[in-house]
């Protein structure tokens, strides 16, 4: 009686070593590391040996470095050597190359390398800056329409098609023709040229016919999801000048971004650079001879400036601006039809049409840099060389280019031209101290709780308390381990989540030991009443903890930020206190009492039988 | 160590009636004073920026209210948080940009006293707001039909309706708590709401599954016995359960800091009333809505049950 089989131990074993392995390293402390990342250019061994050497030629001790797919990691004695390092690693790789601020976890490697690795620690816990952006949609659509009224305009212009006045009214460009087979012009000519869009004719009254032209929905929906688009990829520019270890920039919803930056301490920079915008110009290249080798020893001619392209050479170009960035409607990578070469096409706006036509007649054969302007800091993304004079607005740049540089120019061209205002609808900062408080403050809170419940468990039950109490603490490892191998979230309301799951959790230890004290104050012998009590309890335990993980549901359904934090914690504590309540204390109990024969008594405090009164309802077998 | 010793069932459904009458009393309470005073909702739903910031010595509020004062930023509040050396600022929606305002609200501090340090802040946009308001009422309603649905399913719809009657006269009396005191709403009182609704239905369940226990065993006894017994055999793991919940729960109130404090308060009001309510509001519900023995007892389950048992 009371036997437990031998698998269900082997899996309360797994389990606990399990646990074990995977709490273990929450209690490694952090150690300061300096993380080299890039979004340009590859991380390689190359690097890493670079970075060793540049540590050493500056004598700055290391503990070690690592490579690892989101870079190189640094490992330094303490936060002086750390800013020091990060200073030398930053001149020596020059600005294509992130050098962050990071705290690693000490743990040994073979865990890391098992998976096994601290809780991702929530802002509220670390500290840092958390942003949920709305992008304009709007004002993004506004643009767009824009652009098509004035590309429709022109077109009709020029394939010479009689109108006599075209306007916008709301998402649509209204044309007026007085002649119907001109109006069927002008929609075959639309048609042909900007799929995107849908048409209607309406007529107020005679001799003034109207076509009516308005985006389709899928193509509005493009719209929309390009304008997110691109500024996530704005934000994540600006996000790697910061310097931030671990940033998290996620789309939420339809036009909603989350911009995570945990360990940020000055947040007013980082305010300042999610919110400023960009912009692109063409402007043409000095190609004199002679110009460029003179600027470089320092002799930079009058109206030019010195930029360096992406790939690290260095041009020398007019500071005229030809064309400025907003007048780019659209850049999308693709292929170059005649060569199959990567390619990034460009379609330019009315007014912009006219003037690249004009550029870029007078400059065939000469180059034109694509810069980037953020914040006085120029970039040069690209300079194609002018093929031939570019009519018609649309362009192509081609030539020397892998898929991904295609997609990168055309990204980069559409951010720097296309950015939707973008609004801060919620703001959590966190400083860092708060964030270290706030970890010990939540530990107090679970560490004195969890002594002073274990305490009253095992006075009031004794042996079964205990055993109840071991239980409990089984629960707290085992959700910790989960919680470190999910790599959930853990924030403040979190850590109390915790504390409430282990208050909770209890229930089900204490249904069992008061349906045992029951079954003896009836009369049943230590192996039936400890029988009865925990296959009786099992099912009220099951309804009860099904409740709560409905409640916890709906709130990790509905819940955003820290609550979902407090609701993930709370839904997998439940189903860990399933285990360690039922499952595991069963087999403590079976292991002390199941091999016994006989047993006189159960220890779990005093059994108080009432003298007299009313008879005991389940006395009698059934 | 025994702390109940009883020797007969208590009869609490004789008295069902007095207290149906305190609870009534106690929600209309709480129904006037959510009706007179409202809610304080915090920055998660009314929107609005909220400032902590950290000085070297204790704050003197007169000087910040001054520094404020200049800044033009309408109804401001500037208030002690937790400690006296803290102090939590709270300004109400403007057109302005949250960034903007925060760094003026740190300029000009810093510039009345250089040892102020920016702790934390949070900013919630109107548009956010509504929604996290909108989500916590769906989140309220989803947990109330889960929990009727599944009670209707496992017990029968009677409980479920007693039940769900009960908890959510506790969240309405922990509402008129927060109304009275004007204690600040916040999402994380929010989610101890939705918490202790699942977790004091743990208590109606556990008394439902009693009751019908019983009906299986005292073949004899009229329905009034049978919940008194399910009642009084039951109470004393009720009250050793949520006085070990409340432990800890008081200690997250005494030791978790500011933050968690009405998290931790709301839980508080809300398991000391969840074992008066399922106890002593559900159980009178679920006799007068005419349960009966043939409702919980299936035939045919009766025979398996009867197989089971040893």
């Amino acid at each position: 009686m009371n036997r437990y089989p031998f698998w269900k131990y082997a899996i309360i074993a797994v389990a606990l070593i399990v646990g074990i392995l995977y709490t273990v390293p929450n209690f490694f402390p952090e150690v300061p590391a300096v993380q080299v990342s890039s979004a340009k250019v590859k991380v390689d061994t190359a690097v890493l040996a670079q970075v060793e050497e540049a540590l050493k030629g500056a004598s700055v001790p290391y503990r070690g470095t690592a490579l690892d797919p989101t870079g190189i990691k640094v490992r330094l004695p303490d936060p002086d050597t750390q800013i020091k390092a990060r200073d030398v690693l930053q001149a020596k790789l020059g600005e294509n190359y992130i050098v962050a601020l990071n705290l690693l976890s000490s743990s040994p490697h073979w865990l890391a390398s098992l998976g096994a690795l601290p809780m991702y620690l929530g802002l509220d816990l670390r500290g840092g800056v958390h942003f949920l952006l709305q992008v304009d949609m709007k004002a993004a659509l506004d643009k767009k329409q824009d652009s098509y009224a004035a590309d429709v305009r022109s077109l009709l212009r020029k394939e010479r098609i009689q109108y006599s006045g075209t306007s916008r009214e709301g998402g649509n460009v209204v044309m007026r023709f007085r002649d119907d087979a001109e109006r069927t012009k002008a929609r075959v000519a639309i048609e042909k040229n900007y799929p995107d869009l849908a048409f209607r004719d309406t007529d107020a009254g005679p001799g003034e016919l109207r076509l009516v032209a308005s985006l389709k929905p899928e193509a509005l929906k493009k719209v929309q999801e390009n304008a997110v688009a691109q500024n996530i990829q704005i934000l994540r520019n600006r996000v790697n000048e910061l310097g931030v270890a671990e940033p998290i920039i996620q789309q939420q919803g339809a036009e909603r971004v989350v911009v995570q930056l945990p360990g940020v301490q000055d947040t007013a920079r980082a305010k300042d650079i999610l919110g400023r915008t960009a912009s692109l110009e063409i402007r043409l290249v000095n190609e004199d001879p002679g110009a460029l080798e003179g600027a470089l020893a320092g002799s930079v001619p009058i109206g030019n400036d010195v930029f360096t392209e992406r790939n690290g050479q260095k041009l020398l170009v007019r500071r005229q601006v030809s064309l400025t960035g907003d007048r780019i409607s659209d850049a999308q990578p693709g292929f170059d039809q005649r060569t199959n070469e990567p390619a990034v096409h460009i379609n330019l706006d009315g007014p912009g049409a006219n003037i690249f036509k004009e550029v870029t007649r007078e400059n065939v054969g000469k180059r034109m840099a694509i810069v980037l302007v953020e914040k006085g800091k120029a970039e040069v993304i690209t300079a194609p060389v002018i093929r031939e004079e570019i009519g018609g607005g649309r362009v192509q740049i081609s030539g020397r280019m892998t898929t991904r540089e295609a997609n990168d120019v055309a990204l980069l061209m559409r951010a720097g031209a296309l950015a939707a205002p973008m609004e801060i609808v919620e703001e959590r900062t966190v400083g860092p101290s708060l964030g270290a408080e706030n970890i010990d403050k939540g530990f107090r809170s679970v560490t004195y709780g969890f002594i002073v419940l274990a305490l009253f468990i095992c006075m009031y039950y004794l042996l079964m308390g205990v055993i109840s109490t071991v239980a409990l603490a089984v629960n707290l490892l085992l959700l910790v381990a989960i919680l470190s191998m999910l790599q959930a979230t853990l924030t403040l309301p979190g850590i109390a989540a915790i504390a409430l799951t282990l208050g909770m959790a209890i229930d089900a230890n204490v249904l069992i030991n008061e349906r045992i004290r029951e079954e003896l104050r009836w009369g049943a012998t230590p192996h039936a009443a400890l029988q009865a009590g925990y296959e009786r309890a099992w099912g009220t335990i099951l309804d009860s903890n099904i409740t709560t993980l409905i409640a916890g549901l709906a709130l990790l359904i509905f819940g955003s930020g820290p609550i979902r934090g407090f609701a993930v914690v709370h839904c997998l504590g439940i189903l860990t206190s399933m285990f360690s309540a039922v499952f595991v204390s069963r087999g403590i109990v079976a292991m002390i009492y199941g091999h016994r024969k006989k047993l006189d008594r159960i220890s779990i405090g005093q059994v108080w039988k009432p003298s007299g009164g009313t008879p005991p309802p389940a006395a009698t077998k059934a | 160590m025994e702390f109940f010793r009883i020797h007969r069932d208590i009869p609490f459904m004789r008295h069902a009636l007095t207290f149906n009458v305190i609870s009534l009393v106690t929600f209309l309470l709480a129904v006037i004073f959510l009706a007179t005073r409202g809610l304080n909702f915090g920055v998660d739903f009314r929107g609005g920026t909220v400032i902590e910031v950290a000085y070297a010595h204790p704050v003197d509020f007169n000087r910040v209210r001054a520094a404020l004062d200049k800044l033009n930023l309408g109804e401001f509040s500037a208030q002690a948080f937790g400690r006296s050396d803290t102090a939590l600022i709270r300004l109400p929606l403007k057109d302005e940009s949250s960034a903007a305002l925060s760094d003026r609200v740190m300029n000009a501090l810093k510039a009345d006293d250089p040892s102020v340090t920016q702790q934390r802040v949070e900013f919630v946009g109107p548009q956010v707001g509504k929604e996290l308001y909108e989500n916590g009422a769906l989140a309220l309603l989803l947990v109330s039909f889960g929990i009727v649905g599944y009670l209707a399913l496992r017990f029968e719809w009677r409980f479920a309706v007693a039940a769900i009657i009960a908890n959510l006269h506790d969240v309405i009396i922990i509402l008129g708590f927060f109304a009275m005191f004007q204690w600040e709403f916040s999402l994380a009182v929010l989610a101890a709401i939705l918490a202790v609704l699942g977790y004091s239905v743990n208590e109606s369940v556990v008394i439902a599954d009693r009751i019908r226990e019983n009906f299986r065993k005292m073949r004899k006894a009229s329905v009034t016995h049978v919940i008194d017994n399910a009642i009084t055999s039951t109470i004393s793991r009720t009250i050793i359960t949520h006085g070990c919940t409340l432990l800890m729960v008081l200690s997250i109130l005494f030791f978790g800091g500011e933050t968690l404090h009405y998290f931790a308060l709301a839980l508080t009001i809300g398991i000391c009333f969840g074992i008066y309510s399922s106890v002593l509001v559900m159980a009178p519900l679920v006799m007068w809505m005419g349960v009966s023995r043939e409702d919980l007892v299936k035939p045919e389950r009766k025979v398996a049950a009867d197989k089971i048992l040893p």
